[in-house]
């Protein structure tokens, strides 16, 4: 696996870590450095939330090579209440059926390994039902 | 700008081709169309493929396939543009050409995708996909597809079964098509009762893969008029656009702005409108492909594609067939090729030789070849003189 990949990437894996344009507001995931709205520079770092709402999501009966031992899993487009839509991996689901619309929020989960005792594991965000929307 | 015409055309059979080796399928290909156009000689190669790197380890298409079919000191290239890489080549070709810097040129498109084994070909297909943020999730390309048909259903209220009749559709027609991978009609009935890969899309929304070469010679379509009795079938139209790799960057993820954008820029170069295309070979990698491409191209209001399937309008003798030779879903899509199946199939049926699936009287065809989930999409209409 390609370890540097990865690992320069860690605050937003870890953290959805993005960024917020100075000029129009609009918040990015993941930075870019240009603001995909109006086209200013943007720079600033923004953290998001992690709350969203799945927006559409499916579930891989067929997973491509190096991920076959997590199936079957459920992967989501989620909206992200600040605006942003991210693909992530479903989790922590249990018996409960996915919806449109459904709050969810980003926990922190094994996304994949190498399968042996070498090389890296690695983590990153999935989204889980929002704890609050159970209660 | 010179006039370019399509004077030859070849194609391989799609299939699990074990005997047969890239070059050997590519070469196929090319040396049909150059007996096709009567040539035995060309000015340049431009051959579309996608992942014959990481497939096949073989890389340098263009000079490896030119030294393959004996086209000494050509001018070759390999053009990657994933899934469209095949119309890719076909526009660097059709450019070449009117740029009056080439005068015979080949495109070619190939796919030899049994030499690896099948989850590693499904993450190979997923770098079409953004890596950092939309693969390394997990998603395969069916899995894309399926956010968006997902979506889609539930933002315009359809069905599953909604989307059968292009399935059905394109197995019809394939099943005369002695090149397509599937040559059998399939029922409302097998399409239901399909297994599910990542629901909405079950086995008879998905297109096969497989290994497979088509390609085209074109020409000034000036050497054609001295006359030598044939049709001369030109490129009226040629035109590509591009789309945020990654779905979830979209404003409108169920909106193919790129199919939008290159069709309207050929249908501006051809100066005819969506009504005057009598045959669109579509992208049907998937049912909601299918929708989404008639939608954007101007034959369906936004959110009614599925419509014009259930109607049966997409058929031979309907307002806008589509999949005429059974299209990606029942051809078959070799990656990287697709996109040169569409033109051979084109220029089949304004050649009049689509047999059962003839388009009657076929002026303007249409082809469609779109590179990952909508990213980049390149159009091509020809036009028989």
């Amino acid at each position: 696996m390609e370890n540097p990949r990865h690992w320069r990437i860690r605050k937003q894996r870890y953290a959805l870590v993005g960024e917020v344009c100075p000029h129009c507001e609009a918040k990015i995931f993941p930075p870019r450095d240009v603001c995909p709205n109006c086209g200013g520079e943007a720079k600033t770092q923004f953290n998001f939330s992690g709350k969203g709402t799945v927006f559409s999501f499916t579930v891989m009966n067929d997973a491509p090579a190096g991920y076959e031992k997590n199936l079957p899993y459920a992967v989501a487009l989620v909206k992200l209440e600040e605006g942003p839509i991210v693909t992530a991996q479903l989790t922590d689901l249990g018996d409960q059926p996915v919806q449109i619309g459904m709050p969810v929020e980003m926990v922190t989960r094994r996304i994949r390994d190498d399968g042996d005792e070498k090389g890296i594991i690695v983590y990153g965000y999935k989204f889980r039902p929002a704890m609050s929307s159970a209660q | 700008m010179r006039e370019v015409a399509v004077l030859g055309i070849g194609q391989t059979k799609i299939d699990e081709q074990w005997e047969k080796s890239l070059r050997e399928l590519a070469g196929e290909a090319v040396l049909a169309a150059m007996l096709d156009a009567g040539i035995t000689r060309a000015d340049a190669l431009y051959v579309g493929n996608m992942m014959s790197g990481s497939a096949n380890h073989q890389q340098h298409l263009g000079t490896y396939i030119a030294d393959w079919v004996g086209i000494k000191n050509a001018e070759a290239l390999h053009i990657e543009d994933a899934c469209s890489s095949g119309a890719a080549a076909f526009r660097s070709a059709v450019m070449a050409v009117a740029s009056g810097a080439v005068d015979v040129a080949i495109a070619a498109g190939v796919e030899k995708m049994t030499d690896s084994p099948g989850s590693e070909i499904t993450a190979e297909l997923a770098t079409a996909a953004d890596q950092d943020w939309e693969a390394s999730q997990g998603l395969s390309f069916v899995a894309l597809n399926a956010l968006i048909m997902r979506r889609y259903m539930y933002e315009y209220k359809w069905e599953r079964d909604h989307f059968a009749g292009f399935s059905i559709n394109a197995h019809a027609n394939g099943a005369h098509n002695p090149f397509a991978r599937f040559q059998e009609p399939i029922s409302e009935a097998q399409y239901r009762k399909a297994p599910m890969i990542a629901e909405p899309i079950n086995l008879l929304d998905a297109s096969p893969m497989g290994d497979g070469a088509a390609a085209a010679v074109l020409v000034p379509a000036e050497m054609l008029r001295r006359g030598n009795g044939r049709k001369v079938i030109r490129v009226v139209g040629s035109a590509a656009a591009t789309d945020t790799i990654a779905i979830h960057h979209r404003k409108d993820p169920l909106w193919l702005s790129a199919a939008e954008k290159s069709a309207r820029q050929a249908y501006s170069q051809a100066q005819i409108e969506p009504k005057d295309i009598d045959l669109f070979e579509a992208h049907d990698a998937f049912t909601i492909m299918a929708a989404l491409s008639l939608e954007a191209c101007g034959f369906a209001e936004r959110g009614q594609g599925p419509r014009l399937a259930m109607e049966g309008e997409i058929r031979p003798n309907g307002r806008i067939p589509i999949a005429t030779r059974g299209g990606l879903k029942a051809r078959g899509h070799p990656v990287g090729a697709t996109g040169m199946y569409q033109i051979v199939e084109v220029v089949q049926q304004l050649r009049g030789e689509a047999g059962a699936t003839q388009v009657e009287g076929a002026r303007y065809g249409m082809a469609q070849n779109i590179g990952g989930s909508g990213s980049n999409i390149i159009t091509h209409i020809l036009m028989c003189e």
